[in-house]
């Protein structure tokens, strides 16, 4: 206690200085509030040379610049779009669910020049699921989908934090669908008949890669949840390509619609219905 | 006379307790680098009224286990207390609830009965932090008395009066005063801030400075806020009110701050007299009083009281957002060691350079 006090004793003046200080600082604050900093980005070179004066951003009125490598909403360009599955397979979150349709002519060019042979049926993003790590945009040949600034976009319902990027309408899908595979079983006849050229393994093999890509989405189970809200948001535009996918392929997707039914009645009979009826 | 200044006093505490909130949100916002309420009315001027909307409405919570008269009746009585002490404080030259004789002690003989309320408050809401913050609240007011009760008696000891109009009227122009307490260097015709007590007599310089402390912790503002700790307490010892009651304890607190305000201003800073000089031919002092009688002088009275007590009123918001909160036994520390030695010694020094220099 005696060296508590001395210490004490010792110390006033050395305390009534700092507490002068103290007001001194809250008084400079104080004064220095009538001028606010200004918004800018960290790009700026004189960002941190401001000093002074209110720091609070009044968000809704105005933000702050996000920097050009800035990673927030992705977005696809579907005009640039291969759909070539990149994305979705490196998805460490697995948010992107694709469902390929194959063109049988040249859809058009890429503004890189690529060919665009593939329609996506299904190009979902659900943006609630992502981690913004930006691999997709990395491995992107075609730099279609990309990260944008728009950081701001949170919902009242999750269901519309999944983003639709198909190209095709559910109607065009099934027309799509059906073209093609009228094409490949024109193609297998004529390879029955005469022995097969080259061009035809090829066209066979690329065949299978849609095909294979559901089987990672399906065990995950998470379809379902996807393809409700999109049944809500746009009637039925995903329960026609879903259930017109047994058709094209019967070996390994015989499991895919128990899975994609179940949810069917548990939420809207009438989507199941209606998914039936536009069939 | 008496009618009046009630009405008077209640609304003025009314309608300052709506403005210094805007304030002191506005205040800690600029202090802290932000920029405080904004969207209410233009600049956030309407966010007090709409707080006071919502605190009307809402549902006045009495708990099961509660002390119900007690819990009921601590608010009013609080309110009360502190409400009487503005019955001796003068609003402008004789408009004035009560011109007792005894108005400091009278001003103070009420309010401590405020302490009554808070253990009321603290006891009869059964709830461990409001007790807390009532023990808290009543050892911190009643040991911060003692040297505001110090404090008064060496102002008490220059002026001679207890009567709050005579203090004020001491110090306008004209009335005898030293520069400096020196008899020799006669001012009186200077009047203004020369005429103010603590230029009259400096020894009140430190017992104003002391006196400003001391009513902090009477009023449980920051830093002597321990009965209320936030961050320790919930909300002190208000914990369980809500509605109308929290209300009226708030209320009661911004009261408070405007009543010990207005004594500074009173006591120490020329009442409501001009603090402009007259200057030979430049009669700043007379161009800022108005006439004697006229309606003139009321309104410049009004203004230049209003004026000094919100200077006083913002010092005591910007310290609550400079100064972190003591610690209990700090608080003792600085009551009983330094606070208390050093208000006897300058009450004292008063009496002594009273009866050897001036009288």
């Amino acid at each position: 206690m005696a060296v508590k006090n001395s210490t004490y004793r010792t110390h006033f003046f050395t305390i009534i200085g700092s507490l002068l200080g103290a007001v001194l600082l809250a008084w400079k604050h104080f004064r220095s509030a009538i001028h606010r900093k200004k918004i800018m980005s960290i790009d700026d070179t004189s960002y941190f040379h401001q000093k002074d004066g209110v720091v609070t951003t009044l968000y809704p009125y105005e933000s702050i610049p996000v920097p050009d490598n800035g990673r927030y909403r992705l977005h696809n360009e579907m005009e640039d779009c291969i759909v070539c599955d990149l994305c979705a397979k490196i998805c460490p979150v697995d948010c992107i669910a694709i469902d390929p349709i194959k063109s049988t002519v040249e859809i058009g060019k890429t503004s890189d020049g690529s060919t665009r042979r593939i329609y996506a049926a299904t190009f979902d993003i659900d943006m609630a699921k992502c981690c913004y790590c930006g691999l997709c945009t990395t491995v992107c040949p075609t730099e279609s989908l990309t990260m944008t600034k728009a950081y701001d976009y949170s919902e009242f319902d999750i269901r519309n934090m999944v983003y639709h990027f198909a190209d095709l309408s559910p109607e065009e899908s099934v027309v799509k669908r059906k073209e093609w595979d009228e094409a490949q079983a024109a193609k297998l006849a004529a390879k029955a008949a005469p022995v097969a050229t080259e061009e035809k393994p090829s066209a066979v093999a690329d065949g299978e890669q849609p095909v294979a890509k559901p089987k990672p989405f399906i065990p995950k189970a998470m379809p379902p949840k996807v393809a409700i809200p999109v049944k809500k948001a746009d009637d039925a535009n995903v329960t026609p390509s879903a259930e017109s996918k047994p058709e094209e392929t019967p070996k390994p997707k015989v499991s895919i619609p128990p899975k994609i039914k179940i949810p069917l009645p548990k939420k809207k009979d009438d989507d199941a219905t209606k998914g039936e009826t536009t069939e | 006379m008496f009618v009046w200044a009630f009405l008077l006093t209640l609304t003025v505490i009314l309608l300052y307790a709506v403005v210094v909130v805007y304030a002191e949100r506005k205040a800690a916002a600029f202090v802290q680098d932000r920029l405080g309420p904004l969207e209410v009315g233009p600049k956030g001027l309407l966010q007090t009224v709409a707080d006071l909307l919502k605190l009307l409405q809402k549902e006045d919570i009495i708990p099961n286990a509660s002390d119900k008269i007690l819990f009921r009746l601590a608010p009013w009585l609080i309110f009360i207390a502190i409400f009487c002490g503005f019955i001796a404080l003068p609003w402008a030259p004789g408009l004035v609830g009560s011109d007792l004789p005894s108005g400091i002690f009278m001003i103070f003989a009420v309010v401590s009965l405020d302490v009554i309320g808070l253990f009321m408050v603290g006891w009869g809401a059964n709830n461990k932090y409001a007790l807390f913050g009532a023990v808290r609240s009543i050892a911190q007011i009643i040991s911060y008395e003692i040297p505001l009760g110090l404090c008064l008696l060496a102002v008490v000891t220059f002026t001679g009066t207890l009567n709050l109009q005579e203090i004020a009227a001491q110090q306008a122009l004209h009335s005898t005063s030293y520069l400096f307490g020196i008899p020799a260097v006669d001012v009186s015709h200077w009047g203004g801030i020369f005429a103010w007590n603590i230029i009259r007599f400096p020894v009140l310089i430190p017992v104003a400075i002391l006196f400003f402390i001391t009513t902090l912790a009477e009023c449980n503002r920051a830093p002597f806020d321990i009965p209320e700790a936030e961050s320790e307490l919930v909300a002190g010892f208000h914990t369980e009110y809500s509605g109308f009651r929290f209300g009226m304890l708030f209320l009661s607190e911004y009261a408070m701050m405007l009543l010990v305000a207005l004594l500074l201003v009173f006591l120490f800073l020329g009442a409501w007299h001009s603090p402009l000089p007259n200057i030979a031919a430049i009669a700043l002092c007379d161009w800022t009083s108005g006439a004697v009688g006229h309606w003139s002088a009321i309104a410049w009275s009004v203004f230049w009281l209003g004026i000094k007590t919100m200077t006083v009123v913002f010092w005591q918001i910007m310290l609550r957002w400079t100064f972190p909160r003591l610690r209990v036994d700090q608080l003792m520390h600085l009551c009983w060691k330094l606070f208390l030695p050093l208000s006897m010694l300058l009450v004292l020094t008063s009496a002594v350079w009273k009866w050897f220099l001036i009288a």
